[in-house]
């Protein structure tokens, strides 16, 4: 019932806030802690994601109907998965910058607990474009936060931000490193459920 | 849902669905291998554009061991001599294969040096390509009057900070190139009769700390 009555702008806005996939719902976190060590690259990592959730998101609601119940995971697996190799083979040929620095972690998409969740939560009970606009709405929250997560660990880390570079020297280390993704994570989080809990 | 879960429709959805994945993925895959080679040919181009001195006629790739691994270089040729080397060095980084395109002159200095392709951690390894200080050291840097080694090991060449393991790998490499170099000229009659008599036995003795 609650679906029904959500506009389609809602649809958007709550993978945005209320059930932003970082921050609120903690999905994903493997490709969030290894990716953000700068701001390009978390939002280049959230956009190939939010592309994924998209055509899978559309694609998974269009066979859901006619896919047996048993088999629906394997399913939904191959079709995320032809979407990330798909993804991949078009981002070596026409973005190789980009893949050169992302190339590692793009087939870890196929393993993004947010795709598969979504598919599973929404995309088989909703119509196309419904799931399109959540898969949207998800990638986008994704996205955002990846790339907040990124600028904080680049200023802190780098003293850069997007690539440039306004403190001479080299930055808390730390934060471009494993220890310092869990840090800005877990700030941010605090961060993002007290604006929450206020509102 | 919709669809009972006996054996005949679980085949047929996972044969059909699987069929059309792979239909997909061919056609995106052929529609994409020109643009992919194109590109990789490109950066192989311009990387042993970059590690070369102008001029001259580049040769095929040679097959060649480089640091044990199969691998090829690229000779230079000017006024009928061998003038310098590119040679493609692979070598284990901190996350992957590291491949480093050398350039070395006929004399065993080293011209410049490209990054070919490598998984290092982006922010820490992954500076190997962007580090001007680091990338810019191995500009004429000559392995005769200084030692091929980062300074934590006792050598002359700076590290990239916090990335000793990428900085090390990536030495190694240059020194891999620069020892096949050595062994080509050694064997041409330019190179005089020093080179012969005391570089090889320095290159097996550091091949023997760096197995162990």
């Amino acid at each position: 019932m609650e679906d029904k009555t959500m506009s389609k702008f809602q649809l958007i806005t709550k993978g945005l806030v209320k059930d932003n996939p970082t921050f609120v719902l903690l999905l994903g976190m493997c490709p969030t802690l290894a990716t953000t060590t700068s701001a390009v690259n978390g939002l280049s990592m959230g956009l190939a994601t939010l592309f994924v959730l998209v055509l899978s998101n559309m694609a998974i609601s269009a066979i859901a109907p006619v896919v047996p119940d048993k088999v629906h995971i394997p399913v939904y697996i191959v079709v995320i998965a032809t979407f990330v190799t798909i993804l991949q083979l078009l981002m070596q040929a026409f973005t190789p910058g980009i893949y050169a620095t992302l190339g590692l972690f793009i087939p870890l998409i196929v393993v993004n607990c947010i795709v598969l969740g979504r598919a599973e939560a929404f995309a088989s009970k909703h119509s196309v474009g419904d799931s399109a606009l959540d898969g949207l709405g998800v990638g986008l929250g994704f996205t955002l936060s990846l790339t907040v997560i990124g600028l904080v660990r680049e200023i802190l880390g780098s003293g850069s931000a997007f690539g440039w570079k306004f403190l001479p020297g080299d930055g808390m280390l730390a934060f471009v490193m494993a220890p310092g993704a869990f840090l800005v994570l877990g700030y941010l989080m605090v961060l993002f459920n007290k604006y929450l809990a206020k509102k | 849902m919709a669809v009972q879960s006996n054996l005949k429709s679980m085949v047929l959805c996972l044969t059909t669905v699987c069929l059309v994945c792979s239909a997909l993925l061919a056609g995106v895959y052929a529609m994409t291998k020109a643009p992919i080679d194109e590109t990789s040919a490109r950066i192989l181009r311009e990387s042993i554009g970059a590690v070369l001195p102008e001029g001259g006629e580049l040769s095929e790739p040679v097959a060649a061991e480089v640091g044990g691994q199969q691998s090829e270089y690229y000779v230079l040729t000017k006024d009928g001599a061998p003038a310098a080397y590119a040679v493609k060095s692979c070598v284990p980084g901190f996350g992957g294969t590291l491949e480093v395109m050398v350039g070395v002159t006929a004399d065993g200095v080293v011209y410049n040096t490209s990054v070919l392709s490598h998984q290092e951690t982006p922010g820490l390894g992954a500076k190997c390509t962007t580090d001007v200080p680091f990338m810019e050291q191995w500009r004429g840097f000559d392995p005769a009057a200084r030692v091929l080694a980062v300074r934590k090991d006792g050598g002359d060449v700076d590290a990239i900070t916090a990335s000793t393991i990428t900085s090390r790998a990536y030495t190694l490499a240059v020194k891999n190139a620069v020892d096949l170099v050595r062994s080509l000229a050694g064997a041409a009659p330019t190179d005089g009769a020093t080179g012969a008599s005391v570089r090889p036995a320095e290159t097996q003795n550091d091949g023997g700390q760096d197995n162990e």
